[in-house]
């Protein structure tokens, strides 16, 4: 089984964002990057499979800047075996992302597309679903837990009302939830091991894929500030003022 | 060892370049990716369990050392030959940083790597190496260094454990006892030193498991209270012939050896610390209130994370200068060559004016950040629900261990003179000699530089031309009795340290400023600390003059030293502001990057 893992840089979730000056983006300059936890989560996964002799090939693409081989290089450490870098500088909005990413699955074939069931940065939760409809494939999104069957992947999703298990015909595409495991630290060796995994770089033209965005980033601005609290006497006094000036009840 | 830019010691005769330096802004997006897992790591698993570690919990600390062998972050700079990484000794350096932020974890892999590996890469045979070396790289092993007793500290060579030959001429049996083994609880291997027959200072390779070792109990220490210090007991503890290390008779070679590179690696512990406590004072006075606003908001903490981050900037910027001159000594180094234990010792040898250096410039930089961090806290930090506590009372050792600083001070300038006596710091009295003459010569004042770069540089010239003139005057009035007359001795180490880290914060502004990123900052935490530093060294240099001279040479000398001691005057107050915003804008000590 040959596994396609799509890897997003993103702002570090750690690190604090800010508009920058205009309010067109976020302020960038000094910002930290790292691969979307959600997909380290799908790339963990994907190497478990192949550990576990399920998988034989895992391939990390990322669609982004050439900053993004950064993340790519850190999928290649961690135990990626070649990786992707699908290089433009144009703002994306994710039927963009989901386009070239079904031409590089149309490129590479795998068995089973695994990814994160959302990017921290945009929480659009969209890509996934998106291939699932453009490559007219199977999927299972959200999955906590994955297993291999002949042919077949059974999944375990999360659910508001409890935990679903659907079998997916492969190819399919299977997003990762929160819980499906803990991704490994990076070992050094894995990184000295990584100067030597390939790394190819493909541009939207090489793809044919056309990236014009249905999509426009409008405006940036921060979410107004907390006030401050107000103390109440009783009960009583609490349930009154949730009607008559919060009028949430 | 390739072609060195700067020779040892030679940084105090010759100028610089920016493009020969090594700095931070240099390394490359896989050394990044390096320093990334090792903070993953420690944030991830050790920070996390800081108590359990601190009070020592059974089988905690070996299980994480075990762990960070197994991700590689113990073999880094180890040749790949005898499993380690074979890293460049930047990127060493970098790691070293990284692995810092729970103290005792950090001298527990830092004594490991360090002193506890080291000795058997350097002086091992073949065989020492291949049988310990790689399993030391991968945490297999664990390594200890047992050279101070209870009797001897800063004069190792007057040990008193013995080592005589076995009847049957199979065995050294070592007697005696050594104090203050750091991992002595849980270290499967030490570098034990005994003299042999009582008189010959000899190395060996000393399994736990060898008859007639054991370990005391667990010292009561101050601080670093999860790293484990333990005496080593010897009775008749038998150790094959072949686990001598080095040759019979040179163990101070295999004692001294090694330690230049822990000492500098110490610095570059020290600088993972003061980052973590300047993040941690910031966010603490940012978060606290009195008088109706954030302490933050106040001059006097302004300053006090102004000049945190200034220190760190500066030992920053020595740190990696100095990991890239190292790294020109050990690089290309052939492990598998016949000659490979001379060729590092020949690295080694280059650089103990440096090391010693940073070992005290790292040191008293971050208790200087330890201590005005509790400051910071005020009444918090001085109680245990607050990390200051433990950051002050864990940074201490730092100035004791690796050769106390009052150690490192004398052995500075006591290298300095070695090195050129032995002809290895050709120049100096050329340079010694240009001085005199230009002293001769009237001088004509030059319109001061505005430019923060060039004004720095013009103190940097002349705080050399200062410690050459007052060195030179002190070996030629004092003589052979310098050594003894300690007091003039530790004042031109402190010029020199001085000296060091200034020119290193200069050098890299111009190298900031060569690869067109943004040094407004750097350049302001350049300027202040050069010109506190100048200052410093003014006034070094005036109580050593007079101290050793007397009559019209004392005269001439002051003379001498106001010329070139004239100071460009800037407003240090205002730049310290601009700094402290920065910090408290960014919750952290300056770097030009994102982390
Ligand atoms: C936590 C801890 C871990 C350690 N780990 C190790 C280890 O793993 N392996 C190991 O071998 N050792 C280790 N040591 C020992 C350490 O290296 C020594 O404590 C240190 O070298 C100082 O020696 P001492 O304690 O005997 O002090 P002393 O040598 O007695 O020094 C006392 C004071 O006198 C000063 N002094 C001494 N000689 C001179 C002089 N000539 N001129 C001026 N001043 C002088 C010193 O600077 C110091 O201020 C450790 C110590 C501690 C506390």
């Amino acid at each position: 089984m040959k596994i396609l893992v799509p890897v997003k840089r993103v702002p570090d979730p750690y690190a604090k964002v800010a508009p920058n000056a205009d309010g067109s983006d976020i302020a960038r300059d000094s910002l930290p990057y790292a691969v979307n936890p959600f997909d380290e989560i799908a790339l963990e996964e994907a190497i478990r499979l192949k550990e576990a002799g399920s998988a034989t090939e895992i391939v990390a693409v990322s669609v982004g800047s050439e900053e993004s081989t950064e993340q790519l290089r850190t999928a290649l450490a961690m135990g990626a075996d070649r990786a992707i870098l699908v290089q433009t500088s144009d703002w994306l909005d994710a039927p963009a992302v989901a386009r070239l990413l079904a031409a590089v699955y149309r490129r590479e074939n795998p068995d089973l597309i695994l990814l994160g069931k959302q990017a921290v940065d945009m929480d659009n939760n969209q890509v996934g679903q998106m291939l699932a409809a453009m490559l007219d494939l199977p999927q299972a999104t959200f999955a906590s837990k994955i297993e291999a069957q002949s042919g077949q992947m059974r999944v375990e999703r999360e659910t508001d009302n409890g935990t679903e298990t659907v079998s997916v015909t492969l190819p399919a595409i299977i997003t990762a939830d929160l819980r499906l495991n803990e991704p490994r630290y990076v070992a050094l060796t894995g990184i000295v091991r990584a100067r030597s995994k390939p790394l190819e770089t493909l541009t939207s033209a090489d793809l044919g894929v056309s990236v014009s965005a249905s999509v426009r980033l409008v405006r940036v601005e921060t979410p107004p500030k907390r006030q401050a609290g107000k103390r109440v006497e009783s009960p009583q006094q609490l349930v009154q003022l949730l009607k008559e000036e919060a009028k949430v009840i | 060892m390739s072609q060195l830019t700067l020779r040892g010691g030679e940084f105090l005769l010759r100028e610089a370049e920016p493009r020969d330096t090594f700095i931070y802004e240099d390394f490359t997006s896989e050394d990044l990716l390096i320093a990334q897992a090792a903070d993953e790591f420690i944030r991830g698993e050790v920070l996390p369990k800081n108590d359990a570690i601190d009070h020592q919990e059974e089988g905690l600390a070996v299980q994480l050392l075990k762990k960070a062998g197994e991700l590689g972050l113990l073999g880094a700079d180890l040749p790949e030959m005898y499993g380690g990484l074979g890293l460049a000794k930047m990127t060493s350096t970098l790691l070293a940083e990284k692995m810092s932020l729970q103290a005792s974890f950090a001298v527990s892999t830092g004594a490991h790597s360090g002193i506890g590996t080291l000795p058997i890469l350097f002086f091992g045979t073949p065989e020492q190496k291949k049988k310990y070396v790689p399993r030391l790289a991968t945490g297999e092993l664990v390594g200890a260094f047992s050279l101070s007793e209870a009797g001897c500290g800063s004069d190792p060579l007057s040990a008193r454990t013995k080592a005589t030959l076995s009847p049957d001429g199979k065995h050294y049996l070592l007697n005696g006892e050594k104090m203050w083994t750091t991992n002595g609880g849980w270290a499967d291997v030490f570098i034990v030193f005994a003299k042999i027959d009582g008189e010959q200072f000899s190395a060996f390779i000393v399994e736990r498991g060898f008859p007639g070792v054991s370990v005391g109990r667990e010292e009561h220490k101050l601080g670093i209270k999860g790293s484990s210090t333990r005496r080593v007991i010897l009775e008749n503890a038998q150790v094959p012939v072949e686990n001598l290390l080095h040759i019979a008779g040179k163990g101070h070679h295999v004692a001294f050896g090694v330690l230049n590179i822990g000492r500098f690696k110490l610095a570059a512990a020290g600088l993972g610390g003061c980052r973590e406590a300047l993040t941690i004072a910031t966010r603490y006075a940012k978060d606290r209130q009195q008088f109706g606003k954030s302490i933050s908001e106040f001059g006097l903490i302004k300053e006090k994370l102004a000049e945190m981050a200034i220190r760190i900037f500066a030992l920053e910027s020595a740190v990696y200068r100095t990991a890239g001159m190292l790294n020109e000594a050990f690089h290309g180094i052939d492990a598998g060559a016949e000659n490979a234990n001379e060729l590092y010792h020949h690295a080694d040898e280059e650089f103990p004016v440096e090391c010693a250096i940073l070992k005290v410039l790292g040191s008293e930089v971050l208790d200087f950040v330890a201590d005005e961090t509790v400051q910071i806290h005020g009444g918090f930090g001085y109680t245990e629900e607050f990390p200051a506590a433990q950051i002050y009372r864990d940074s201490r050792i730092n100035r004791i261990f690796e050769g106390t600083n009052e150690i490192n001070r004398l052995l500075m300038l006591d290298q300095m003179m070695k090195r050129a006596m032995k002809g290895k710091l050709p120049g100096m009295m050329e340079a010694a000699q240009a001085i005199r003459s230009e002293l001769n010569q009237p001088m004509m004042p030059s319109p001061d530089p505005t430019d923060p770069v060039e004004q720095v540089e013009r103190h940097v010239k002349n705080a050399k031309k200062i410690i050459l003139m007052t060195a030179g005057m002190a070996v030629e009035e004092v003589g052979m009795q310098l050594q003894e007359k300690q007091e003039i001795v530790a004042r031109l180490s402190d010029c020199m340290i001085h000296l060091f880290a200034m020119e290193s914060a200069w050098l890299r502004v111009r190298k900031l400023q060569e690869k067109g990123l943004d040094a407004t900052i750097a350049s302001a935490m350049m300027q202040v600390y050069a010109y506190d530093a100048f200052d410093a060294i003014e006034a070094s240099a005036r109580r050593a003059i007079l101290s050793f001279v007397e009559g019209d040479m004392r005269h001439i000398l002051l003379t001498a030293l106001k010329r070139y001691a004239r100071r460009i005057e800037i407003n240090t107050m205002e730049l310290r502001r601009q700094i402290a915003e920065y910090v408290i804008e960014h919750e952290r000590a300056w770097s030009a990057s994102g982390k």
